[in-house]
């Protein structure tokens, strides 16, 4: 992890509640894996106070560029938008543990919804160059929120969209596309982000066919360098019920282990 | 030595009444932990103070544990904690690459308990000092502490110096009327120094859900928000004790730091600061002797109460 003043080379609106930055990380010695994320900060005064967490969308290792997708939420990432090409933004990581994505595995299915899918986009970029496939069911209030999806399609992922504007995104639908998919494809990792409801369908559905599967949570964080213990989770293993922190430990979890709330 | 080594040097050395520090400035307990051995070099602090421990594991408070307001933040973290075995196996050996004093703050429920903890860490070679959170509004209902009260802080702090060679700090409580009278207390029951202070009580609700934004509905605000306060604070335990303070509370840069030693302050504790910026403890060491330079200043010992009142 390093803490460092990042040139922004482009921060711009790609739909109507989704921001995209990217920013020059030529100084950054560290390797970044999909699943990490970067504790940002969204100006130099005292409100908005602390960070914001953000998972890296794509990673641009040639050009040294690292990638975000964000949704304007709050008072942060309000004044994220407003930070311009050319001016320095104050950025630490990468921390946390990403996805594993095993060298063995020729097929992958990612369950995303709303902004989850940037936390999924980069993973979807490290199969593409291992050459697996990906499969992914991308979920969201409106098809206007679906917008990683050409990112998606670039790194050869075959898209599942399902939306709450057109009926399709309730949880008996998304089951039902989950089985058919698992039915058809050999599927050797399952990977999910965005949603609580969708989390506990995919833990069901890969316990049942004991396929492995990741999850990416969010908490409210302080340090994000696990001193603080204000983002902790439960994970269940075996008897024994433990705390864990989601900036150190996680963000990305074993499925099978995480007491979904 | 020359006459010129001595114009060229500072002096950071504090004495905290039997603990000798090579510069001022310390993490506050719970904004510090192994986590940031990657970020900072831990021997370049004045002191090492790993988060409260406490006699049994406890499993914190409810989620979200923190929540960001204007200039600061509330946690209720609730002493999420692995319990002193695990301390006296893992954390203190952790530290034991490091020369710097380790200040080791501690979590009790009872007097008693206060005692029985402070006598095995205090007889660990590891261990330099006691920090008694006496403090913590997290625990209880209603943010109650121990250091509310004038005859249990002067009690628990005379039982823990019955069983206690090593230096004692006592960390105040801010949520008091008079904090002057907590803090002669715990002089009279032996202290050797005062941390002045911990969190203060705060609550924040969200207008559109009406729901508090922190899982325990209360917790402690902390950031350069609380430290007009702290200032003050320091200043009135000044006044009336005759040991050193360590200034807690909204400490972001070496100017914040050097405001709370003009208050009265000794040494200096750095929490949420190292969330924004987390070499924040260095780069206000490297501030406060840029200060002392423009200024003229050898020795930081010459700035402690140097506030300029005419009375
Ligand atoms: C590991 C991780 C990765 C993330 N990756 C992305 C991403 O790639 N793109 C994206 O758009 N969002 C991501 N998020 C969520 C993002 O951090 C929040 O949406 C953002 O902090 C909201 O800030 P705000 O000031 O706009 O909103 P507010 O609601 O005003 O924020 C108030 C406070 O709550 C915190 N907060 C609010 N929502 C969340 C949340 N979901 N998770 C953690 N803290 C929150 C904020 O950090 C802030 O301290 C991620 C969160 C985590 C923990
Ligand atoms: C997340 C968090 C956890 C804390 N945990 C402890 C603790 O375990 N023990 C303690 O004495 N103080 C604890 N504190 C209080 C700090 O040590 C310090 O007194 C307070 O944060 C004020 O300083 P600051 O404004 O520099 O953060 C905690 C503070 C924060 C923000």
């Amino acid at each position: 992890m390093e803490s460092l003043k990042m040139k922004i080379l482009s921060n711009v609106q790609v739909s109507e509640r989704y921001w995209h930055l990217s920013v020059d990380a030529s100084q950054l010695q560290t390797k970044v894996s999909p699943g990490q994320f970067f504790y940002i900060r969204c100006g130099e005064a005292y409100y908005p106070f602390l960070r914001r967490p953000f998972s890296i969308y794509r990673i641009n290792k040639q050009e040294k560029v690292l990638e975000f997708l964000y949704l304007t939420k709050g008072l942060g990432t309000k004044r994220l938008t407003e930070m311009k090409a050319g001016e320095k933004i104050d950025i630490f990581g990468p921390l946390g543990h990403g996805f594993t994505l095993k060298d063995d595995a020729s097929n992958i299915l990612l369950l995303a919804r709303g902004v989850g899918i940037a936390t999924l986009a980069a993973l979807a970029q490290e199969a593409l160059e291992k050459n697996v496939k990906t499969t992914a069911i991308l979920s969201a209030r409106t098809y206007n929120d679906l917008l990683a999806t050409e990112t998606l399609q670039s790194f050869g992922a075959i898209i599942h969209k399902v939306t709450d504007e057109d009926g399709t995104s309730d949880v008996h639908n998304v089951s039902q596309l989950v089985d058919t998919i698992m039915d058809r494809d050999h599927i050797h990792a399952a990977y999910t982000c965005g949603s609580k409801r969708l989390a506990r369908l995919l833990q069901e559905k890969t316990r049942e066919r004991q396929i492995p599967a990741e999850i990416a949570l969010e908490e409210n964080m302080g340090c994000a360098m696990g001193v603080c213990f204000a983002c902790v989770c439960d994970i269940q293993e075996e008897d024994e019920i433990r705390s864990v922190r989601i900036c150190l430990d996680g963000p990305v979890f074993p499925l099978e282990k995480v007491i979904i709330p | 030595m020359t006459n010129q080594t001595v114009q060229e040097s500072l002096n950071l050395k504090v004495d905290l009444n039997g603990l000798q520090l090579s510069n001022p400035i310390m993490p506050a307990s719970g904004a510090f932990g192994e986590g940031m051995e990657g970020v900072i070099d831990f021997n370049a602090l004045g002191a090492i103070v790993p988060k409260s421990i406490t006699k049994h594991p406890r499993p914190g408070n409810a989620t979200p544990r923190v929540c960001e307001v204007p200039a600061g933040m509330i946690n209720s973290i609730g002493i999420q904690s692995k319990g002193i075995e695990y301390y006296l196996k893992h954390t203190l050996p952790f530290y034991e690459k490091y020369d710097t004093p380790l200040i080791a703050s501690i979590s009790a429920d009872s007097i008693d308990e206060f005692a029985e903890m402070s006598e095995v860490l205090a007889a660990h070679r590891r261990v330099d000092a006691l920090e008694l959170n006496i403090s913590c509004p997290n625990l209880k209902g209603d943010g109650q502490a121990f250091g509310m009260d004038a005859d249990i802080t002067y009690e628990l702090t005379k039982k823990v110096r019955q069983v206690s060679d090593k230096p004692i700090i006592c960390k105040l409580t801010p949520n008091v009327t008079r904090i002057q009278d907590i803090a002669l207390a715990a002089e009279e029951g032996g202290a050797n120094a005062l941390t002045a202070v911990n969190t203060l009580l705060a609550m924040s609700i969200d207008v559109h859900t009406r729901k508090p934004k922190i899982g325990n509905v209360m917790g402690g605000l902390s950031g350069p928000a609380v430290r007009p306060i702290v200032v003050r604070m320091i200043y009135q335990c000044y006044k009336v004790t005759n040991i050193p303070i360590i200034g807690c509370g909204g400490v972001m840069n070496g100017e914040d730091a050097l405001e709370l030693m003009l208050a009265g302050a000794t040494a200096v504790q750095v929490g949420t600061a190292s969330f924004i910026n987390p070499t924040a403890m260095l780069d206000i060491l490297d501030e406060i002797k840029a200060y002392m330079k423009e200024h003229k200043i050898d020795d930081i010992n010459d700035i402690i109460g140097q506030v300029d009142i005419n009375e």
